[in-house]
């Protein structure tokens, strides 16, 4: 494990090498993502503009899970973001180079890119969150501090699970990302917003099956003490963690399973 | 070190646009063979003839049809990464060095990748280092390279951690005729100096004539010729040809067991089975010989009349 972490270290530091030989593709590149999302941004900051809250939600609770579900998705997207070129290499048969080499296929696939230029993007999701705290008082107690330092890293592992399970759909469609990019990219937009304003069959679909209500909406709930209009049980606020643990097997074993399916390409 | 048994694999197609057909293609049929250890083996076959696919049965990428595989007493699709510190790969039409990055900072990183031991990657290091030349441009980017270079390369790469085995999938394609000489001399020396066992496919057949003690023949899949080289020519090949110069020119000759088979001024060529100083004999009793030669079939005539041949595609 901890060797497994040296090897992608040195793994990311070269490609962070290979990517500074370009320097004013790499600076432009960082300018151009950091724009772009807070682009996104203005349009949540447009909406209240014209009514003052969402279902119950006041701008500052909804920058708050905004904030949230940006920081974490950034991070994730930083780390294992590149999977969604992941079935490029599925297609000309360059994962034949991961098999031959004794480390953890997973490992060296995500150690295989690393997208500096969405460190702009966490940069964003920070300043959005420093402007929700800035309008909100909330009553800071040990229990609501944990729920959100537990809820970052499992946000966090509950997405790169459903990226690797969308990466794993590469093995027998030999393509695939666009698929995976709608619960992905399409995902996080979802969790940036209260989740009861969705209608039912939606918030089911993003509460059981792709669980990206554990990931901010739960956890926040909890820490601005708002109550819960979907009418689910109480203990849903510290699942978080016991979902992305489920995630992370399941997205394991698909995985491994996909592996053996891997057809290879050429003569 | 390699045993196959009734090794098959099979990929299933979809063909047709709306009502997809499925059928499935099998690139190998139930191959068997072994190979020894330190072996120098050649892997021939035309393209599409499944070479490929076994080396990728081998390495482990590939998952078996059905049939079984022992690569280094291990079964490859299991034991993959145990597998994989045992063995190197080389694949001549895949990067496996960091593009962007100065040559030796790809040995670093696989040195880490395959937890090579400090002083025997040093050791390794050097050692090949000489052998290939890589002094003079060990510190610049890959993507700088000349294929030659980038090559010699990935040989270092396959075998710094010292495998035991050596795939190499056509090592010296597109290669000039000094790299490619580079490339086999180094594949003698650890073949000889290291006992390493090297399995190796290509289209090359100077790499086969210079390289290999063994041959393994695929075509459609199946395996047509297992063997030495010298016993392929003499089942393929039989026939040799003896080049005469005679003082002046002459109608073909009329001698017993062989036959004529170009004339060229005072030079003919005859083509012949047994005995080369016999028929020698015979032509000199028939005309005054200024010089002459024996030519051995050469392989690539020895393959194209194997692929040819109709008994060979099962």
């Amino acid at each position: 494990m901890v060797d497994g972490i040296l090897v992608w270290r040195r793994l990311v530091g070269a490609q962070i090498r290979s990517q500074l030989q370009y320097r004013m593709s790499f600076a432009l590149d960082m300018t151009g993502t950091f724009w772009i999302s807070f682009i996104d941004f203005f349009v949540v900051l447009t909406i209240f503009h014209n009514v003052p809250r969402l279902g119950s939600w006041t701008v500052h609770e909804v920058a708050f899970l905004y904030a949230l579900s940006a920081i974490t998705f950034a991070v994730t997207d930083l780390l294992i973001g590149h999977l969604d070129q992941f079935p490029q290499k599925i297609r000309d048969g360059n994962f034949d180079i991961v098999l031959v080499r004794p480390r953890g296929t997973l490992l060296q696939i995500v150690a295989s890119d690393f997208a500096t230029r969405r460190v702009a993007r966490v940069l964003q999701g920070v300043i959005v969150l420093v402007y929700a705290l800035s309008g909100l008082h909330i009553h800071w107690t040990p229990a609501r501090e944990a729920v959100l330092l537990a809820s970052l890293p499992s946000a966090a592992v509950i997405f790169s699970s459903i990226w690797v399970v969308g990466a794993c759909i590469a093995f027998w469609t030999t393509d695939g990302g666009e698929f995976t990019n709608a619960f992905t990219y399409g995902g996080t937009t979802m969790a940036q917003y209260p989740f009861d304003i969705y209608s039912a069959w939606l918030r089911r679909f993003l509460g059981y099956f792709v669980p990206l209500a554990f990931v901010c909406y739960f956890p926040a709930l909890y820490v601005l003490g708002k109550p819960d209009l979907l009418g689910v049980p109480h203990f849903f606020d510290f699942l978080s963690p016991a979902v992305a643990l489920v995630a992370a097997c399941i997205a394991g074993s698909i995985w491994r399973f996909a592996v053996r399916h891997y057809r290879s390409a050429g003569g | 070190m390699i045993e196959v048994e009734q090794l098959s694999k099979q990929f299933v197609v979809r063909r047709g646009r709306f009502r997809r057909e499925q059928h499935a293609v099998e690139a190998v049929k139930e191959i068997s063979f072994r190979v020894e250890r330190g072996e120098l083996l050649g892997y021939l076959g035309p393209n599409g003839a499944g070479k490929s696919t076994t080396i990728k049965m081998l390495t482990g990428i590939l998952v078996p049809t059905s049939g079984r595989v022992t690569v280094a007493g291990l079964e490859p699709s299991r034991k993959r990464i145990e597998l994989a510190r045992r063995i190197g790969a080389m694949f001549g039409q895949r990067i496996q060095l960091w593009w962007d990055l100065p040559l030796l900072d790809s040995f670093q990183l696989l040195r880490h990748i395959y937890r090579v031991p400090p002083e025997r990657y040093r050791r390794n290091l050097d050692r090949f280092m000489e052998v290939l030349e890589l002094d003079s441009f060990i510190h610049t980017p890959v993507r700088q390279l000349s294929l030659g270079q980038r090559i010699r390369g990935e040989l270092v790469a396959a075998m710094l951690h010292g495998p035991e085995l050596l795939f190499l999938d056509e090592p010296t394609i597109g290669l000039d005729v000094v790299a490619k000489q580079r490339v086999r001399d180094f594949l003698v020396e650890i073949n000889r100096d290291d006992g390493v066992t090297v399995m190796l496919t290509t289209h090359d057949l100077g790499d086969i004539e210079r390289l290999c003690n063994r041959l393994l023949v695929i075509d459609h899949g199946s395996l047509i010729w297992d063997g030495g080289i010298p016993e392929l020519k003499e089942r393929y090949g039989g026939e040799r040809v003896l080049v005469v110069d005679l003082e002046a020119s002459a109608p073909p000759l009329a001698v017993e067991g062989a036959t004529v088979q170009r004339v060229d001024g005072p030079r003919q060529w005859l083509r012949f089975r047994g005995s080369a100083s016999e028929l020698t004999a015979r032509v000199a009793a028939a005309a005054r010989i200024v010089d002459l030669q024996v030519q051995e079939p050469d392989i690539e005539e020895i393959v194209r009349r194997i692929y040819s041949e109709p008994g060979s595609r099962a």
